[in-house]
């Protein structure tokens, strides 16, 4: 019997957050727990989790959580990443970014991509293009669908299934126990 | 708080223009009454933030989504306007909470819990919602299987 046609709407109901995929940006030694984080560029929350988990042993995949009533550049500021990403330079766009949270308007981010030494016309056009923002709204909606509702929202990957962090639970994690 | 398969009792809301929202503005379509304790404290901030950005989908999916609070109709408007969320509010200012409390969401603390409720176009609950406690923010996922189901 044929599979029923699938409703694009019905994609934003409930999923567990997805393990892992070829798209995700990973970093960290192999071996280590390996985190799953949602989220936003402008968030002080993020930047906050971000300079503990850089001096912690973990693998992080970063996936975009931007709310942009919340934070109005978290979506310019999400697609400058991916941009970046496209040439080779996501992680170094990303720290660059939560470092300095105040400079997210398109002239610091024009900043920022030179300083990287990035093709400013080519990260400049692909950063408005279609398939970045597409992008960005693949990890949202699949952050929606795991029931995150704010960043930074953290989850462990254990075997294969992300289970969600609790702040006791990212705390054990940043004191170097993932259990 | 109200069930599913029960119909909305008669209910005086004020919308941001002082114009009334009763009953009988549910009728012919679905819609998505969001619950909330406070304009501008910061769970309720998150959540019209969070279900902002999933407003088209939910359009799409035919539903009319709608803030209930206790507040005065003009912080409603503040709170919104400063979001920059376009969600429309309703007020259950006076008599204070008297629709949450037919609708059974109104927290002894004197604000609404942190409730949904999805109300079919015949005025009848369709599913309904209420969050462990004021603090917890319900995920948007939630309302998304209830309009799927």
């Amino acid at each position: 019997m044929a599979a029923p046609p699938r409703d694009p709407v019905s994609e934003l109901g409930s999923a567990p957050a997805p393990p892992l995929n070829d798209e995700d940006h990973r970093r960290g030694p192999e071996g280590a727990p390996l985190l799953i984080q949602y989220a936003d560029f402008e968030c002080p929350f993020c930047a906050v989790i971000h300079a503990r988990l850089a001096a912690t042993p973990v693998q992080l995949v970063f996936r975009h959580f931007p709310v942009r009533s919340g934070h109005p550049r978290a979506w310019a500021a999400a697609c400058a990443a991916e941009a970046a990403g496209n040439q080779g330079r996501f992680w170094e766009m990303h720290d660059s970014l939560l470092a300095d949270q105040a400079r997210l308007e398109d002239p610091h981010l024009w900043d920022r991509a030179r300083r990287l030494g990035l093709d400013l016309h080519r990260f400049d056009a692909e950063r408005r293009s279609d398939a970045v923002t597409a992008r960005v709204r693949r990890d949202f909606r699949s952050g929606v669908r795991a029931g995150v509702v704010g960043t930074p929202a953290v989850f462990l990957l254990d075997g294969g299934t992300a289970v969600r962090l609790g702040k006791a639970g990212v705390e054990r994690v940043l004191a170097g126990s993932a259990a | 708080m109200i069930e599913p398969g029960t119909p909305i009792p008669e209910i005086t809301l004020k919308r941001g223009d002082g114009t009334d929202f009763t009953r009988a503005d549910l009728e012919g379509k679905t819609t998505v009454l969001v619950f909330y304790p406070f304009a501008f404290s910061s769970v309720c901030t998150n959540q019209f933030n969070l279900y902002q950005e999933v407003l088209p989908d939910l359009q799409q999916r035919g539903a009319t989504v709608y803030g209930v609070s206790c507040d005065a109709r003009y912080s409603q408007t503040a709170f919104i306007d400063r979001l920059g969320v376009t969600i429309e509010q309703l007020s259950d200012f006076e008599p204070k909470g008297a629709v949450c409390r037919a609708l059974g969401v109104y927290h002894e603390g004197g604000f609404p819990q942190r409730a949904l409720v999805i109300v079919g176009p015949d005025g009848v609950v369709q599913w309904s919602y209420q969050a462990p406690s004021p603090r917890d923010l319900p995920g948007a996922n939630l309302i998304f299987d209830a309009l799927g189901a």
